[in-house]
């Protein structure tokens, strides 16, 4: 049966007691965008508004990253991960990595 | 006769710039208004209270983010501001745009998990697409916002 990891980003899951603490768990993902988007979201800079291309692009790393965090805890045997934090950095011109960290724990 | 024409085009996306930037800018904040009255019973608070956490609730992570781009007429009104300096107030709306939106679309997340209220919520801005090759971008900031919702637990039978 697959058991889904349980993610809060404060320092506790309340109601239940973290028994073990497995340490620093992270994803990342490194993405850049491709030329039609690029060209679409010129054309909408003219305009002005949501480039909802860059927010889909970015929201399907973050999703990314998230699932590679998953799987890194589930390979330690955690079924919960606190304190969750993301970041943003640009590598290059058209390029950003998205990292995502927590304290990965089992909780009964 | 090639100045003019280069002029011309210049003035020409300024005013398609003003114009649809603008009413761009005043549908979205009618758009994140309606919006926000319509998830204002869900309060956000920021910080952890983990004295006060209730134990019986569930607890999820949501989150939720926006690219917003600036329009013609706002890159080049904020390069003419920055000759002299100051406030860039084209450009402090459109970032409010983006934080508003990306708390909004977390709110939505939490209202699919049921949830009554967000707690410790964080706010992270980065600028994306800037600087091709040297020269200044596409001006667009992407917001993102995440929170831990509250939610009472699904009741298995």
């Amino acid at each position: 049966m697959k058991e889904s990891i349980q993610l809060t980003n404060i320092e506790v899951i309340p109601g239940r007691e973290i028994v073990e603490h497995y340490g620093v768990v992270l994803g990342s993902t490194v993405r850049s965008k491709h030329l039609g988007r690029d060209m679409m979201a010129g054309l909408k800079n003219l305009v002005g508004g949501e480039l909802s291309g860059y927010t889909e692009l970015l929201q399907e790393s973050r999703d990314e990253a998230l699932k590679r965090m998953k799987s890194q805890a589930k390979d330690m045997g955690a079924n919960a991960i606190v304190n969750v934090r993301f970041s943003t950095s640009s590598i290059s011109a058209g390029a950003a990595e998205i990292l995502c960290y927590g304290t990965a724990v089992l909780v009964k | 006769m090639e100045n003019l024409i280069g002029l011309g085009i210049l003035a020409a996306l300024l005013v398609i710039g003003y114009f649809f930037g603008r009413r761009s800018e005043l549908k979205h904040y009618k758009k994140i208004r309606q919006q926000e009255e319509k998830l204002a019973y869900m309060p956000v608070v920021i910080g952890q209270w983990k004295n006060e956490l209730d134990p019986q609730q569930s607890y999820e992570l949501v989150h939720g983010s926006v690219v917003v781009g600036s329009d013609y007429f706002k890159t080049f009104a904020s390069s003419i501001r920055q000759i002299f300096g100051g406030n860039i107030a084209s450009f402090e709306t459109l970032i409010d745009r983006g934080r508003r939106e990306a708390i909004n679309r977390m709110k939505l997340q939490a209202r699919a998990l049921g949830a009554t209220k967000v707690i410790n919520m964080r706010l992270e801005t980065s600028s994306i697409g800037s600087n091709q090759k040297g020269k200044q971008g596409l001006p667009s900031v992407e917001v993102h916002a995440y929170a831990t919702a509250v939610y009472p637990p699904e009741l298995i039978s």
